[in-house]
């Protein structure tokens, strides 16, 4: 474990973290997610959790994208917070 | 005194954005007032907690939990690996946590099909009036 390299994108998760929850289109808040879920599964690669991180990156950052974007499709983008 | 305090918060940086990245779960799910909004800070939540897990698991100067020459004789040190008991439980959490995902959203969409809208005061609103 790295802690420069681990730090680095813990920053990164929170940041993309809060963006998430902060933007007002809700396609932008799914797309965000995947990428907080991405660096997630990136953070428990290096943590050595190699079996978390593939599932992770399969079903949490893909599938759960796809159900985001295809229920923001189903109903409406907009968000007023 | 205070150098130790400022070690001892420097040492466990994974736990404080754990917590952190807590919070924001929270905060999402009660002020958000949107419900995909919510959804999203549920998520959250849920990914702070594996991140909790797996920090408990990780150790120092140790490598990924599968037996490097396994056919070989001689004693395993367990010492050099990192323990995957709470990596196992987090597989569980991760999948149950795309389950939860998929009902909270099938969920909304039907709230939306009712009341033409995702925000939470609208739909109260429009509960009030009938």
């Amino acid at each position: 474990m790295v802690w420069q390299l681990d730090i680095i994108i813990l920053t990164l998760v929170i940041i993309s973290g809060i963006a998430a929850i902060t933007i007002k289109d809700l396609l932008g808040a799914s797309v965000l997610f995947g990428a907080y879920s991405f660096l997630m599964c990136l953070l428990w690669a290096i943590m050595g959790a190699v079996d978390v991180a593939f599932t992770e990156a399969s079903v949490g950052a893909g599938v759960s994208t796809v159900l985001f974007v295809a229920a923001v499709f189903q109903t409406t983008r907009r968000s007023k917070d | 005194m205070m150098n130790d305090l400022i070690t001892m918060i420097a040492a466990k940086y994974n736990y404080w954005a754990f917590i952190v990245l807590m919070m924001i779960g929270l905060y999402a799910m009660i002020v958000k007032k949107n419900l995909v909004k919510k959804i999203i800070g549920m998520n959250i939540f849920q990914t702070s907690i594996i991140l909790f897990y797996i920090s408990v698991g990780a150790k120092e100067s140790a490598t990924i939990p599968i037996i490097a020459h396994g056919h070989q004789e001689g004693v395993i040190q367990a010492t050099a690996y990192i323990n995957p008991l709470p990596h196992v439980l987090m597989l569980t959490a991760i999948v149950v946590s795309v389950a939860t995902l998929g009902v909270a959203l099938a969920l909304a969409i039907r709230v939306y099909n009712q009341y033409r809208t995702l925000e939470e005061d609208d739909i109260q609103s429009q509960i009030n009036q009938i």
